[in-house]
């Protein structure tokens, strides 16, 4: 029993230690991987300036380098093409329609596969770092040939279909369809119990309702804004477990794109504005039972508060779904990084990361679920605090307790 | 020794990411010092009363949320200042 004991300790304790070593070996890893990179490139663009070399091994050369930095902030961030596999002249994605806008020319749509990966100019637009550029020359020209015109390229609104756009789409058709067969389910199968999809959608519906709405909102105001939390949950669900699909309808960050995020914020915090009584105002402008001196310090507060909850909200959400794409990229790069050294210390490693990232996925799964609740939950919690009926002597109590947990 | 590694791991990375990551790191500490109390407290409050498993659950995750949103703070910081 004792020795069994210490062989577990000892095995954990080496386990412990592989992973420490393996980490900080990374670090140097990453660290000369990537000045090999900046090297090559501007030695690359040294050559480039004195002899004007040609277009293709300008290309193969910043390829020969993995750069985890640069993959990463690819698969995070929006973008005008949706990649699907490939590198450089090789690579395959699907073209998405670019729509920009700006007073010179007026509105121009064409699909982004005429930039052809980014090498060349098209029709005096160009892609540099992912956004859309204006350049001086007219057509198509290879991009390092191209200047950009600094003055245009500030004045353009680029209102393109992008990679998160269609996601978007893609999740609407999605939640469309679920939602319009569950309903129809309940009307025609009525009185009977639950079957397919009606089983699983259910009892999510039934626990937002009581286990979100009906905790957090008092009395019979929950129903008014029942609509609305069930429709953020779903939505930042869906999307969260269509992000963790690597391949083509997933694989985009939606929830993990800040603005999408600061949008369901938005709505939180103008539903709880517009529906604030007067009780919930007092509250916040002058608290009821407070010396006036303490209100001084105490009101600022309390109106940062209302601007400060929803920007937590859109962080909460935006960060904990970008960190879970960031994981698992970073121990995909580990592979790609092991293998430049060697292709045996790539195969070697690849076997613990790929145990790493079904474990990491297993646990997104449960992130996916837990941040829908927890955005819904303290959007309902919000709202609970800003419509709630005040009764000194049987809501006082709670509504203390949500008051100490919000700030 | 440890310091020596760090200081040339910073040489190498360059100032900024160095501090960026050990803050995003620091961060972590906190927050995971904090999660691990609300877990291990309301594992105790479980354990003394488990007939109110469901509402010890709920808090728990709730207020794990608003420990790990500090985190969050810290890291999108750090993504900041690598990404420039």
């Amino acid at each position: 029993m004792f020795s069994n004991y210490s062989l577990i300790t000892l095995s954990k304790k080496s386990f412990l230690s592989f992973f420490l070593a393996l980490f900080i070996g990374l670090g140097f890893f990453t660290a000369s991987a990537q000045d090999h990179v900046d090297h090559s490139a501007t030695e690359e663009h040294a050559a480039e300036a004195t002899h004007g070399s040609e277009d293709t091994g300008h290309g193969e050369g910043l390829m020969e380098k993995f750069n985890p930095g640069a993959m990463i902030t690819e698969h995070i961030t929006d973008g005008h093409g949706w990649h699907l596999w490939g590198e450089g002249h090789d690579a395959v994605s699907i073209p998405l329609p670019v729509i920009v806008y700006n007073p010179e020319k007026g509105m121009d749509m064409f699909m982004s596969s005429n930039f052809h990966h980014g090498h060349d100019t098209y029709n005096g637009y160009a892609i540099k770092n992912n956004s859309i550029v204006a350049v001086n020359e007219q057509g198509s020209v290879p991009v390092h040939e191209a200047t950009i015109n600094e003055q245009l390229t500030a004045s353009i609104y680029d209102i393109s279909i992008t990679k998160n756009v269609v996601s978007l789409f893609i999740s609407l058709i999605l939640m469309f369809y679920i939602f319009t067969s569950v309903a129809k389910a309940y009307t025609r199968r009525e009185g009977q119990a639950p079957k397919g999809l009606q089983s699983l959608i259910e009892p999510l519906i039934i626990f937002v309702r009581d286990d979100i709405a009906k905790s957090s909102i008092g009395g019979k105001k929950y129903l008014k804004f029942l609509p609305y939390l069930l429709t953020v949950f779903f939505f930042i669900w869906i999307n969260n477990l269509l992000g963790l699909v690597p391949i083509f309808p997933g694989g985009a960050n939606l929830t993990g794109s800040i603005s999408i995020t600061m949008t369901l914020a938005l709505i939180t915090f103008l539903i709880t504005t517009f529906n604030g009584n007067a009780h919930y105002w007092r509250h916040i402008f002058a608290m009821p039972g407070v010396p006036a001196w303490v209100l001084i310090l105490l009101t600022p507060i309390e109106i940062l508060g209302v601007f400060l909850r929803p920007f937590v909200l859109m962080i909460r959400l935006f960060a904990n779904i970008t960190a879970g794409h960031i994981i698992a990229l970073s121990f995909f790069s580990l592979i790609f990084i092991f293998g430049e050294m060697s292709t045996g210390a790539g195969i070697g490693v690849s076997v613990f990361t790929i145990a790493f990232t079904v474990f990491m996925t297993c646990l997104e799964l449960l992130v996916a679920f837990l941040q829908a609740y927890v955005f819904t939950l303290l959007s309902a919690i919000y709202i609970g605090a800003a419509v709630e009926e005040h009764d000194h002597d049987t809501h006082g109590h709670d509504a203390h307790v949500e008051e100490a947990l919000i700030v | 020794m440890l310091s020596s590694i760090l200081l040339q791991a910073v040489e190498g990375i360059g100032l900024g990411y160095g501090v960026a990551a050990l803050g995003a790191g620091l961060a972590a500490v906190g927050a995971g010092m904090g999660i691990g109390r609300i877990g291990g407290s309301a594992l105790e409050a479980i354990a003394r009363q488990p007939e109110a498993v469901g509402d010890i659950r709920a808090n728990m995750i709730l207020t794990a949320a608003l420990v790990e949103g500090a985190a969050f703070f810290a890291m999108v910081v750090g993504l900041l200042v690598v990404f420039k």
